[in-house]
């Protein structure tokens, strides 16, 4: 039994540390643009492309 | 430049925004810093690649820091330093084919919504401490017999109390708050039997622990506020929406006017700042921002949005125009006769804010049960421990613990669930179909409706001219018409041009307000207007509800073109099926007798009123509302009065703002069968939010006398209430994928 001395405070500190990350990604405003961040993945910002990079075109 | 060249959104999800804006929007530039801010409402960007366009394109602009459009609220924030000229941005996002408006977040009042961010995170919350207490819990019931010492036990229950009492403490603020100001009033709300569960639970199950007992309910109390914190979730969000909606269209109205000063100079002001006797410019296109009186100028000015005229009146110098009207074909200089608060439309405003005080009136199934609920639970819940105290032989221990189960089990879970589940099941349905629900209380009213009442132009009709005798014109007529009504803003030439299409222009076009129009097309002159512009001196007897134009090509005769606002093309339908489902219905418009009778004849309505005025239209509503609940559909700020004094209101996306604003209901594209649609999918969420409260009764009707009997324990419980809670909202979904609503 002496296992569960091990095991109950660890999963407790996991639990904690998944509510930490949700808090910190709310206050962060990762769920203020849901669409906007589901659309931005296909954008290719790191490819130096003449129509989208202002330096390119400048 | 291949992406960027291209016009509107260039995966072709929305059609470019032609009509664009040429609003200055200096006056909503805000200073921050070092920086000046700048936030734009933009229509019609849908997918990355607008993001892309958008942003490069700003980007490109000398001194922007930043520039990022949130495509969920499609808001362009905007920050630079320098002396960028806002108009600058405007024009750029305009060529690309995107429709700007500058957007005032003061009359918006971007609040952070801090009610729903302080339920997410006590949901997370909650959400954790039910998990891991019940990881212990399952341990603590599976070893019933002799597996598990009382020692162990009673840790499992000490580690539990620890992850429960500060959760609760945290997750149940939302309800302790709510109850306590209840109660400070001298009444009892939900809240109040929810909050003394919760507490009862806790020190009873403490206490349990503490003597080395069985029964401890801290999976329970915790759970208790997990569902019922999905339920207070699900209805604010939805609430919400329904709020930042009608807030976005309020700050939509802020718009700007063109001022000119004593030394002639024009600059950009907002409408809310405009005084009595300013001087104002008003392009063609622009909406009249106050009521005010022409100075210098000749015009055509459209009303149909204020009255439900189809056809501009020609307006000259003296003459007073309202608010709210749009110019038409000429620039005209005018000077304001009243500031924004004292005009037409903030008289209409007060109207609307006068009816939708009235609109409480009507009590919402979920708070009839709740209160009955109330009473009915704190009557049983003492009755049982009084039953224990005497006919038990007074152990209090064992009467208090079958009271808190009592509170425990009969705990609303599945009525808080109930009405929250389906409606947003059900709002998600109709947002598909391209309804928007402003709140999911409408639907419930909708559902109990007996009178429906239509707004004319626009609405029974599609609100713009038709052109009836294309067809009898020959070719180069045709040709020559769309070439000179290219030119011209006038609903007749628009009429021309949408059948037409785009082509070349006519030029030289001279357009005379109230009378016509002239130009040169390949070297001829033409001329399209009235029987006396043109030189024609038969005097039809006209047709009530179809105006003519004529158009004259050279020397030629003229041609006769006929004009008419046609009806959608299932508006006879729409009320055939209304009125063979039992509903009364009635067409109120402000246009004039003849074209009111016409259509009222073609559609089958019976009974009709014209001419009446706005104020008019909102009595008219409230004789209705006392026969029984009235929908008004219209979309003019004429009908905005009396939708708010409806029952429930609907408008097409076409509407005025103000109609919009007011709208429970905003159907978007052109078929009025949207009307029975939403009333289907009303009296569907009706009914699964009836079989939902059925359940929710007849599950209490059984767990009650269990729970006074003392015959409940923690694990029953549990699965009690889970399991009520997810067969109500399994229920809510079930009206998802029903076919036959939609």
């Amino acid at each position: 039994m002496t296992g569960l001395l091990f095991l109950i405070p660890i999963a407790l500190l996991m639990g904690i540390t998944a509510v930490a990350a949700f808090m910190w990604s709310l206050k962060d405003g990762q769920y203020d643009d849901p669409d906007g961040a589901a659309q931005r993945i296909l954008l290719d910002d790191d490819i130096e492309d003449e129509a989208y990079s202002p330096k390119a075109s400048r | 430049m291949t992406v960027a060249a291209e016009y509107g959104c260039p995966s072709g999800l929305a059609p470019a925004d032609a009509v664009g804006s040429g609003a200055d929007p200096s006056a909503f530039v805000r200073k921050s810093g070092a920086f000046q801010e700048l936030e734009l409402f933009v229509r019609g960007a849908r997918c990355a690649g607008c993001i892309a366009k958008i942003e490069g394109a700003v980007k490109q602009l000398q001194g922007i820091e930043t520039a990022r459009l949130n495509l969920s609220t499609s808001k362009l924030l905007i920050r630079w330093n320098g002396d960028l000229l806002p108009g600058q941005i405007t024009e750029k996002l305009t060529a690309l084919g995107y429709g700007v408006t500058p957007f005032d977040p003061s009359a918006a009042e971007a609040e952070k919504d801090a009610y729903g961010r302080e339920l997410i995170r006590s949901l997370a919350v909650a959400g954790f401490a039910m998990a891991n207490i019940m990881l212990l819990s399952v341990a603590v019931w599976a070893a019933s017999g002799e597996e598990m010492g009382e020692g162990t036990r009673t840790l499992f229950h000490y580690i539990s109390a620890l992850i429960a009492i500060p959760a609760a403490a945290y997750a149940g603020r939302p309800f302790f708050s709510s109850a306590w100001k209840a109660i400070r009033q001298g009444h009892a709300n939900m809240d109040v039997p929810i909050s003394l569960a919760v507490f009862l639970a806790l020190s009873v199950s403490l206490a349990e622990a503490w003597m080395g007992g069985h029964g401890a309910y801290f999976d329970a109390a915790v759970m208790l506020l997990f569902f019922l914190l999905i339920g207070r979730w699900l209805d604010h969000s939805l609430r919400n929406r329904a709020r930042s909606a009608a807030r976005e269209l309020l700050a939509l109205q802020a718009t700007t006017a063109t001022k000119i000063d004593h030394h002639g100079h024009a600059s950009s002001i907002m409408a809310k700042h405009i005084q009595p006797g300013d001087i104002l410019r008003l392009a063609p296109g622009d909406r009249i921002p106050v009521d005010c009186s022409v100075v210098e100028g000749k015009s055509d000015i459209d009303m149909a949005l204020l009255t439900g005229e189809t056809l501009p009146e020609a307006i000259s110098v003296g003459d007073r125009l309202s608010g709210g009207a749009i110019n038409m074909s000429q620039p005209l200089i005018v000077r304001a006769e009243a500031d924004v608060s004292s005009s037409l439309v903030a008289e209409l405003v007060r109207l609307v804010e006068a009816g939708q005080q009235a609109k409480g009136r009507f009590t919402i199934l979920a708070d009839k049960a709740a209160r009955a609920y109330v009473p009915i639970v704190h009557s049983l819940a003492a009755l049982t421990f009084l039953g224990w105290m005497v006919f038990a032989g007074g152990d209090w221990r064992q009467a208090i613990m079958a009271a808190t189960a009592l509170l425990i089990i009969t705990c609303p879970c599945a009525l808080g669930l109930a009405t929250p589940a389906v409606q947003v099941v059900a709002t998600g349905q109709l947002f598909r179909r391209g309804i928007l629900v402003k709140s999911g209380d409408a639907l419930e009213r909708l559902a109990a409706a007996v009178h429906f009442v239509f707004d004319k132009t626009g609405t029974l009709t599609k609100g713009k001219l038709h052109w009836l005798n294309a067809d009898d014109l020959g070719d180069t007529d045709r040709e020559y018409a769309a070439a000179l009504a290219r030119a011209s803003r006038h609903p007749v030439s628009r009429a021309i041009v949408e059948i037409e299409g785009a082509g070349p222009v006519a030029c030289d076009v001279t357009e005379t307000p109230g009378r016509g129009l002239q130009g040169t097309v390949n070297g001829l002159s033409v001329m399209l207007g009235r029987e006396s512009y043109v030189g024609v001196h038969q005097k039809l007897d006209d047709h009530a509800a179809i105006s003519t134009t004529w158009l004259k090509i050279g020397d030629s005769d003229p041609v006769k073109l006929c004009f008419a606002d046609q009806l959608r093309e299932d508006s006879v339908e729409t009320i055939r099926q209304l009125k063979s489902e039992g509903i009364s219905v009635s067409l109120l418009s402000g246009d004039k007798t003849a074209p009111v009778a016409e259509v009222a004849s073609q559609v089958g309505i019976e009974h009709w009123v014209a001419e009446a005025t706005p104020s008019a239209k909102a009595d008219f509503l409230d004789n209705c509302q006392q026969s029984g609940l009235t929908v008004m559909i219209g979309d003019g700020i004429n009908d905005a009065p009396a939708m708010a004094h409806a029952g429930v209101s609907m408008s097409p996306g076409t509407a005025a703002e103000a109609a919009q604003t007011t709208a429970d209901f905003i159907f978007q594209g052109d078929e009025l069968s949207a009307v029975l649609e939403a009333r289907k999918m009303a009296l569907g969420a009706k009914r699964h939010i009836l079989q939902n409260f059925t359940f929710a009764a007849m599950y209490n009707a059984i767990a009650a006398p269990l729970a006074m009997a003392g015959l409940v324990n923690p694990l029953i419980a549990a699965l009690a209430m889970s399991g009520s809670s997810l067969i109500v909202t399994l229920n809510a979904l079930r009206l998802g994928s029903k076919r036959r609503y939609l």
